[in-house]
């Protein structure tokens, strides 16, 4: 969109309520995007894989160590204080994002992946017995099924994957029957990361939990996509990562009902994590301490609490609009592209596109791509059971983000046709 | 952009991706080893048949991948039957210097014919993350040699 067109459609939207959505203001919100790559300019369709962060991100960063920073907890001076004001408002801006009830259900951890261990190790694996199984499906990142393998494997219990059909959905049937009177656990993703399909989570949870089975899912694509709330969704966990999130990497979130939380015994010991200490005994503190043993990541927590009201202040439906129009627009013009085969094209999407283009390898596709200034993910996306499930060893992934515009699907749409030059 | 491009991807390199040689598994086979590249999923076998005198008789190679990968394994497959075994580690050295740096390795005048023809895959030292794809066949060929069941370009 020219600025000029851009203008008249804000003054437009002036008089018919709320502003359309601006994506040439939201572009400038991010530095690295006017950025070239290898004399191109930057297309940057990786967002999937790790967002690009907004001036306000940096800015807030940046500001914490300028100005703020110091430990947090037990500090008696000033600045301890104040940071560990602004690290439990921005754990309370987690808690509105997610609409959990209390604070004290998020805990921050590294990432997504580290969320999982923590009810892996402290939830899940007390609870196995030798012969019960931990539900999973076909879709999950291989975050969401090495953790439980490891707790399942020390308890000799099992590991079983529901199935998905030729479009990547849930067999909600197939999963209903799976959730067996020896099912202990149900872990499943919220949004596949290498399809963009949206599972039925709110369906899947209800099923599970009539049985009396916690569910943990997997929000590290739908925390970012989708208006999330856990007490909606009635999962006993929920897992994200702040980078995916426009926030900074190395900052992640467990959501878990307060009453697990309080059940569950630390996951690691340390600082910070304890109420009293002795030689002889331990007594550990509250959630979510309990679970943040050290010195935590406190400009990353900070950060991530500024990417929230980032993404709060353009409206979590407007981004959501755009995302489904970008989403629609690359399903679309990739369909008709010579050669191209979309993956999981039908149902409920969100974010992401996956295809092969002939019998190119996803990896020349994307070395080619590369050299126009394309950044996408290429390979098994860390999801190698579903690549078996669909007898390939990967994908090209196209993922997109709060700032992406048609003009990028149409360079990505027209890269392609160097991928036919060279390929034949 | 497009000629940066067939610098990496050329014919001969395109050939040998579409049309592998050597491919499949062999009846015999002295030694074996899997290959696997973490990074994209690749895996490929090498299958090696070495005589009592310590020269390759026979090579063989099958499993998946991108072009470079494939085009690696089978040019490699061509190049190492009628080798000694110090010459195919001489090989080795000298194409993982070539596909890493720019002044190369040393190398050994007897197989200047060789590397020659190994040169077309030298356009990966302009993208590091594909060097891993030219070198995962000769890797896990040196695996097999070692006695080792699997090698991984990690």
């Amino acid at each position: 969109m020219n600025p000029a067109v851009a203008e008249v459609a804000w003054r437009g939207a002036d008089r018919a309520g709320p502003p359309a959505y601006d994506v040439d203001r939201v572009r400038a919100d991010f530095p690295i995007l006017s950025r070239e790559v290898r004399g191109k300019p930057l297309t940057f369709l990786d967002s999937g894989a790790s967002a690009q962060k907004p001036r306000a991100v940096i800015d807030a960063v940046s500001a914490v160590y300028e100005r703020e920073y110091a430990n947090i907890h037990r500090g008696v001076h000033y600045l301890s204080a104040r940071a560990t004001e602004l690290h439990d408002e921005a754990r309370e801006k987690v808690r509105a994002y997610l609409n959990a009830a209390e604070t004290r259900e998020i805990v921050f951890t590294r990432n997504a992946t580290e969320a999982i261990n923590l009810v892996a190790s402290s939830f899940a694996a007390r609870r196995l017995r030798e012969g019960d199984e931990i539900l999973l499906t076909e879709l999950e990142h291989h975050a969401n099924i090495v953790p439980w393998q490891l707790a399942a494997e020390r308890a000799g219990a099992a590991v079983r994957a529901a199935p998905v059909d030729d479009d990547g959905l849930v067999d909600l049937e197939a999963f209903e029957a799976m959730l067996t009177p020896r099912t202990r656990m149900v872990a499943f993703t919220h949004i596949s990361n290498v399809l963009g399909v949206v599972t039925p989570a709110r369906e899947m949870t209800r099923l599970a939990r009539e049985k009396g089975i916690p569910v943990l899912i997997d929000g590290a694509q739908s925390a970012v996509h989708l208006d999330v709330d856990v007490r909606d969704l009635g999962c006993d966990f929920f897992a994200f990562t702040g980078h995916k999130l426009y926030g900074p990497s190395g900052i992640g979130v467990l959501y878990g009902k307060a009453e697990h939380l309080e059940a569950m015994p630390p996951y690691q010991g340390g600082g910070d994590m304890i109420e009293y200490v002795t030689f002889e005994k331990t007594t550990f503190a509250a959630p979510p301490e309990r679970f943040e043993a050290g010195t935590p990541n406190i400009s990353g927590a900070i950060g991530l609490g500024a990417a929230i009201d980032y993404v709060n202040a353009l409206g979590r439906d407007a981004v959501a609009a755009h995302e489904r129009d970008l989403l629609r627009y690359a399903t679309a013009r990739l369909s008709d592209a010579p050669g191209v085969r979309l993956f999981g094209a039908r149902g409920e999407k969100a974010g992401i596109v996956s295809f092969l283009q002939d019998d190119v390898h996803p990896h020349d596709v994307g070395t080619i791509l590369d050299r126009d200034g394309i950044a996408v993910r290429v390979g098994h996306h860390c999801a190698q059971p579903l690549m078996d499930r669909f007898g390939i060893s990967g994908t090209v992934r196209a993922s997109i983000g709060l700032y992406n515009t048609r003009e990028e699907i149409d360079r990505l749409v027209d890269s392609l046709h160097h991928v036919k030059e060279i390929f034949g | 952009m497009l000629d940066d491009l067939r610098e990496l991807y050329q014919e001969v390199i395109l050939d040998h991706g579409r049309n592998p040689r050597n491919y499949g598994k062999p009846d015999e086979a002295s030694h074996r080893a899997a290959g696997h590249n973490p990074l994209c999923g690749d895996r490929i076998s090498v299958y090696l048949d070495v005589d009592g005198e310590g020269v390759v008789r026979n090579a063989a190679f099958d499993g998946r991948g991108c072009a470079i990968s494939q085009a690696s394994a089978s040019l490699m497959t061509e190049i190492v039957p009628g080798k000694t075994l110090a010459q195919v580690g001489a090989l080795f050295r000298n194409f993982h210097g070539m596909c890493t740096s720019d002044a190369g390795a040393e190398t050994d005048e007897r197989l200047a014919d060789e590397m020659d023809r190994l040169r077309v895959l030298s356009g990966v030292r302009q993208y590091p993350i594909r060097v891993k794809c030219a070198t995962l066949a000769w890797h896990t060929m040196n695996a097999a040699l070692q006695g080792e069941a699997e090698a991984t370009t990690e």
